[in-house]
């Protein structure tokens, strides 16, 4: 399942990070080498074995469905590139 | 008398609760430190001198009237990983600009509780990637040891906590909060001479530390000696509602647990950590720490581990995959540092390429091409199986022993720029302490011996899931059957 540079435009689309063309080749190329590396795990038999999706076998606590916290606005926004009367400020979504 | 800095946690403590020193003498001392080695080691991004004079008074006064904290004027470093209110955290990222958290991490407000003094937020690998600490935004740490050959190299101190180990190891901290998602606690521990322990998945909350892969990431301290870690330990753990994959389980007495020995406890030794290539030095210290725990009166059984050396490759799947969903709120729009461009994805893209560096970048891009479409059976399904057989290979060692003994690090800390073209031997440095982040077990780092150039070499415990007390009584019984106590001669 060898990457090329065309799957790594696809995948830094999904993504969502910017790669200029002549980086493709050379990021194909790593992304490769650890690829192949990874196969390793193709030698282990999986038949039925269960996925692990948690680290401890726990169920998770369930809380009072009851607002908790609340009216930190300013907080929230403090840290914003832009923001305007207690929204964010971005760019045009609808064309 | 020693230098306040020199002290160990433990002695500070009982110096504070005897009057022989203030809390304010005390920070002022770390302040001084930190400003005197800071341009050379490059620990500390952010100093709170005046924070921790602040802190420090208040803990005099609760001192004096009788309310003293457990941790009370304990001066501690903070890696960056962790929001702390009104002070920068940017995981050592671009791409959170100057980001300055309007909360606290449960973890952090935990020590400030029981009276911890801040001195400021600790050099990491950028986002916790890496193992030398050289991905960072702010530059690497050195490390306080060099080699004695002369040559005056400047070491990695691991990674990526290497800002939290190289100032318990320069003195600049009396313990530093970590992280560890595949090592990132002890490793750097076994690279600077200090001790690092993962808690048991669950055992600390998450809340408020920068995610990178949440399956795997636990906070843990790093610091002088095991007891100091036990202690602070203690502060770090207990459930958390806002983190609801944290244990509803009491917090034991972690202190206590140190000086318990290890009379009648079987010690596993897995047959598949024994590498080939793996340093000589290494292979002594191993054999040193079975004989150490037998003449302390333990039983050493042979244990199989047999997909150890399947652990790094699935991680390096599992990782991937959760941080490339963990960053996608990296986006330039509610904080950090947004690119303009024409289009809003344009604003994504450009945001994202110009704030995350390399190494986030390409485990992003892995972790986006595992899980997307005809792909997720194949290698993330798969891998979270084969996550499945590790975790069973430890539940079957447990009928046979009550904790395992390995190195920590394949090799001791090596030079900055020696493996940073090579992400493979990079990521092989996790190859002792990944098991435990992927199964969610408990383990340690105990500094054990120097190498023929002088460099500190680390031995690991890990035990059962919850048995943080077993992994401490053995990792207190090698602290004191090896006789450790080498310190980085000071240079800077």
């Amino acid at each position: 399942m060898a990457v090329d540079a065309n799957t790594v435009r696809r995948v830094a689309r999904l993504a969502r990070i910017h790669e200029p063309d002549s980086r493709l080749e050379s990021l194909a190329g790593e992304l490769n080498t650890i690829l192949g590396w990874i196969e390793m795990l193709n030698e282990v038999d999986v038949e039925g074995v269960e996925p692990m999706t948690s680290a401890v076998e726990t169920t998770l606590p369930l809380r009072d469905d009851a607002v908790t916290d609340g009216g930190n606005t300013q907080k929230i926004v403090a840290n914003a590139p832009k923001s305007a009367d207690g929204f964010f400020v971005v760019p045009k979504v609808v064309e | 008398m020693t230098q306040l800095t020199e002290l160990t946690l433990a002695a500070a403590r009982d110096g504070l609760a005897s009057k022989a020193f203030s809390a304010v003498e005390l920070a002022t001392a770390f302040n001084s430190a930190i400003e005197a080695a800071n341009p050379q080691l490059n620990a500390y991004v952010v100093t709170t001198p005046e924070k921790a004079l602040e802190m420090a008074a208040a803990s005099d006064a609760r001192l004096k009237d009788g309310s003293a904290g457990r941790l009370e004027g304990i001066p501690l470093g903070i890696k960056d990983l962790f929001c702390t209110e009104g002070v920068r955290a940017t995981a050592c990222s671009n791409i959170l600009g100057e980001f300055k958290p309007t909360y606290e991490s449960t973890v952090t407000s935990q020590l400030w509780r029981d009276g911890a003094v801040m001195l400021g937020k600790l050099n990491m690998d950028e986002f916790a990637m890496g193992s030398s600490n050289e991905t960072s935004r702010f530059g690497p740490v050195v490390n306080p040891w060099k080699r004695q050959d002369g040559a005056n190299a400047s070491l990695t101190p691991g990674g990526s906590s290497g800002g939290s180990a190289a100032a318990v190891a320069a003195d600049l901290c009396l313990g530093a909060t970590a992280t560890d998602t595949g090592g990132s606690i002890r490793q750097p521990a076994a690279f600077t001479g200090t001790v690092g322990i993962k808690p048991t998945y669950g055992r600390a909350s998450r809340f408020g530390i920068v995610a990178f892969a949440s399956s795997l990431d636990q906070a843990g301290p790093i610091a002088k000696t095991v007891l100091d870690s036990a202690i602070l330990l203690q502060s770090m753990c207990g459930h958390d509602p806002k983190d609801s994959t944290s244990l509803q389980v009491p917090v034991p007495d972690f202190a206590a647990a140190v000086a318990r020995g290890v009379k009648g406890l079987k010690i596993g030794v897995p047959k598949e950590y024994r590498v080939d290539g793996m340093p000589e030095a290494i292979e002594k210290l191993w054999s040193d720490g079975i004989a150490w725990l037998k003449d302390a009166g333990a039983e050493i059984v042979d244990v199989s581990l047999p997909h150890t050396k399947y652990a790094l490759p699935c991680y390096y799947i599992v990782a991937p995959a959760e941080a490339s969903s963990n960053l996608a709120r990296y986006d330039g729009m509610r904080f950090g540092a947004r690119v303009e461009g024409e289009t809003l994805t344009q604003v994504y893209e450009q945001s994202r390429a110009q704030g995350f560096g390399d190494e986030v970048k390409r485990r992003i891009l892995i972790g986006t091409y595992v899980l997307s479409a005809g792909y997720y059976d194949a290698y993330y399904l798969r891998a979270q199986r084969v996550r499945t057989k590790i975790a069973e290979d430890f539940r079957l060692a447990w009928q046979k022993c009550d904790a395992l003994l390995t190195p920590t690090a394949p090799s001791a800390a090596f030079g900055l720029g020696e493996k940073s073209d090579d992400p493979i031997q990079m990521y092989l440095n996790d190859v002792f302490t990944v098991t435990a982040n992927l199964a969610g077990l408990p383990g340690i780092s105990v500094p054990a011996a120097l190498d023929s150039q002088g460099l500190p070499l680390g031995l690991q415990v890990i035990g059962r899931a919850l048995d943080e007390e077993t992994v401490f009584a053995v990792a207190g019984v090698l602290e004191a059957q090896s006789g450790y106590t080498a310190k980085a001669k000071v240079w800077w």
